[in-house]
């Protein structure tokens, strides 16, 4: 009976608590650095990385091989210590805990399933290890058989089942011990086109079924675009944007992130006024139009934009507010066609029909005709020009 | 038409002939091996087995009366007045030595060999030969001598001795010498390199990066070692663990150099009873029982293994 007003109390106060809350995120990283070798042959792997990665959320590390995504994610799963800086898990420091003490499972790129045991028992390992009861852990494994649709091979030998099998049993087996955080190091990389299609569904459904934190690294943009809430762009050590699929790719913030997620033609442009993330841009001596400006891009003088190869629109040549250019070559690649455009500026562009709507666009080489963008499509890069 | 019909007949017919002279060139080509096998390796063997059930000659040699005393006298002494047969103690003594100090040796250089051979397999490859060669070095070198160098470092005035009483451990010299413990040190010396080179084999094509899931799934080292690692070098652990046990078992030189004679095993016994003992047959039969020993542990061996070969 003591206890039901302190029940009582602690139930007035959540309310009121849940409405100024305090978001903690999942993972944080705090300007961590690593650094491989030494001396002449130092090689920096991360660079002074601070980023957060939300609760439930799927996030991405996106970027070419070398750019240290992987070196992060060895950093949290602690098979790898920081240089300097801090990482946190909800929180909690644990820049210097042991890969055993930390919530966070992996799924490894080779998959490193135990090949002594069978499906059932590497599942069930890492529950053995926290000392769970054998009840719950045969409880488990059978939901974890289950939601990787692996119940009939529970059994077998790691080395007896196919390649997507063994997939779907490492999954299930960093996804038993229920981790506040589950680490992918390019999962899907093994695996043939048709399956990886597949399995890009499965882990997202996974990840929604499961409510976990997913940290997922791959190389593979499109990969990255279908599967994530945030992607992080990496290069050279330092993610150089962070944001939604849609924000990576309509608005893309440097060169390298323009480039290496689809494709992007780059024109060099003058600002001519700016007022807070639109500028008013001159793109090729020729035409006046809105643009995205992102945060720390110059706000005035010669800069360079980014446009999508199918936000360029083909009119003919004499139109105004358009930029006087010739084709030079039409490549088809079945559901679009490629158009390569010479400006008379010097400059080249690309730009990429429907094959449907192609042969309304279709021209000859050495046509002449005038450029377009799409409204809304052309973004400010942080660069200059 | 007939000749279109006889063609793959005599294209067959030739094959077999063919073959048949294959066969018959592999035989003549294996014929000196065979012959060495039987004469020099099997030969013997069957005349130790022979002499194993014959009476001991007056002075030496045998007498060619068969009899089954040689086996019974392994276990058992025979009572010479009243004919009786007892347990004999000194030869279970030695038995019992025997087995236990092969035991301990296989245990020692398992625990000192399993380190090292992790250790250059964790290597990058391109020094792991030399930490391989390293390994290999006392090979080059007679056992006689290496058991020699052992006696001049555990000696009482020995290099070991010298070490402990400078740093003041001990001040008064280890008796070690003429000791088990100096056959236990001289067996695991010589026999480390056997445990090694298995286990370094088995270790070699462990995938270490196992060892990061284990320690991914919440393993301590010590739960890895015990989980991962152990399970997956189990033919090494078991192939190594017979190279060291079965010729410790039989061993002559070292624990007749280090072990000062007091401290039989086998080995010494059976070369006795060829010498002095003057009871050939006793020796014969107690180098048969080394081999069936061996023999069974083998066969124990090749069964488990070709077993866990068709579960893989």
């Amino acid at each position: 009976m003591e206890f039901l007003p302190a029940r009582v109390d602690t139930n007035r106060i959540q309310p009121a608590s849940r409405k100024t809350p305090v978001p903690v995120a999942a993972i944080e990283t705090r300007q961590i650095s690593k650094t491989f070798g030494s001396g002449d042959r130092e090689v920096r792997a991360l660079d002074h990385v601070s980023l957060e990665i939300r609760e439930n959320e799927f996030f991405t590390l996106l970027g070419p091989s070398g750019c240290g995504k992987t070196t992060l994610l060895r950093l949290i799963a602690g098979f790898e210590a920081p240089t300097s800086g801090q990482l946190l898990l909800y929180g909690d420091d644990i820049s210097n805990e042991p890969p055993y003490r930390r919530s966070v499972n992996t799924v490894f790129q080779s998959y490193a399933l135990f090949p002594h045991l069978t499906v059932a028992q590497n599942i069930a390992f890492g529950l053995e290890m926290l000392g769970k009861p054998k009840a719950e852990i045969s409880r488990t494994v059978d939901e974890m058989l289950a939601m990787v649709r692996m119940e009939a091979m529970a059994h077998r030998k790691t080395s007896e089942i196919s390649g997507g099998q063994q997939q779907r049993v490492a999954l299930a087996r960093a996804l038993a011990p229920h981790p506040k955080v589950l680490l992918l190091d390019e999962p899907l990389s093994a695996l043939d086109l048709k399956l990886r299609k597949e399995m890009q569904r499965e882990l997202k459904r996974l990840q929604i079924e499961t409510g976990i934190t997913f940290v997922f690294v791959t190389h593979d943009q499109e990969e990255a675009l279908t599967m994530s809430d945030r992607i992080a762009v990496m290069s050279a050590g330092k993610p150089l944007q962070i944001g939604t699929p849609r924000e990576i790719y309509d608005r893309p913030a440097n060169r390298f992130v323009a480039s290496f997620i689809g494709e992007s033609n780059f024109l060099s442009a003058t600002i001519t006024a700016a007022t807070g993330d639109v500028a008013r841009v001159r793109i090729g001596g020729g035409i006046d139009m809105e643009a995205a400006l992102p945060a720390e891009a110059p706000r005035s003088g010669k800069v360079t934009v980014a446009i999508r190869p199918e936000q360029v629109r083909l009119v003919e040549a004499d139109a105004a507010d358009a930029l006087p250019a010739t084709v030079t070559d039409t490549v088809y690649f079945g559901t679009d066609t490629h158009t390569h455009l010479l400006l008379d500026s010097g400059e080249t562009v690309v730009a990429r029909f429907q094959s449907t709507l192609a042969h309304s666009e279709e021209r000859a080489n050495g046509t002449r005709v005038g450029v377009q963008f799409w409204e809304g499509s052309v973004q400010v890069l942080r660069e200059t020009a | 038409m007939s000749a279109v019909e006889i063609s793959p007949a005599a294209g067959t017919d030739q094959e077999a002939r063919a073959e048949a002279a294959r066969t018959r060139r592999n035989w003549l080509l294996s014929l000196p091996a065979v012959i060495l096998l039987l004469f020099a390796a099997s030969g013997p063997l069957v005349i130790v087995l022979i002499y194993s059930f014959l009476t001991p000659g007056d002075y030496s040699g045998v007498k060619w009366i068969p009899t089954f005393d040689a086996w019974t006298s392994i276990l058992f002494s025979r009572d010479i007045f009243d004919d009786t047969l007892r347990l004999a103690d000194a030869h279970l003594t030695i038995f019992w030595r025997s087995a236990s100090l092969s035991l301990l040796t296989t245990l020692i250089t398992f625990l000192l060999g399993f380190p090292t051979a992790y250790f250059i397999a964790t290597r990058p490859p391109r020094q792991r030969g030399l930490w391989l060669f390293l390994i290999t070095i006392p090979f080059w070198t007679n056992l006689l001598i290496r058991t020699f160098a052992i006696m001049e470092v555990i000696r009482n005035e020995g290099l070991l001795n010298k070490l402990l009483m400078m740093t003041g451990l001990i001040s008064e010299p280890l008796q070690i010498l003429y000791s088990d413990t100096a056959v236990l040190i001289g067996m695991a010396y010589v026999y480390l390199p056997l445990m090694v080179l298995p286990l370094y084999a088995a270790l070699e094509r462990f995938d270490f990066r196992l060892v990061e899931a284990g320690y991914d799934l919440y393993a301590g080292r010590w739960m890895v070692l015990r989980k991962v690692i152990l399970p997956l070098v189990k033919p090494g652990i078991v192939a190594g663990s017979i190279l060291v046990f079965m010729p410790s078992l039989g061993a002559y030189v070292t624990p007749r150099v280090l072990g000062g004679g007091k401290h039989m095993m086998i080995g010494s016994f059976i070369e006795l009873q060829f010498g002095q003992g003057r009871n050939w047959p006793l020796g014969a039969s107690l180098s048969m029982l080394l081999l069936l020993i061996v023999g069974i542990g083998l066969f124990f061996y090749v069964r488990a293994m070709s077993k866990e070969k068709a579960h893989d």
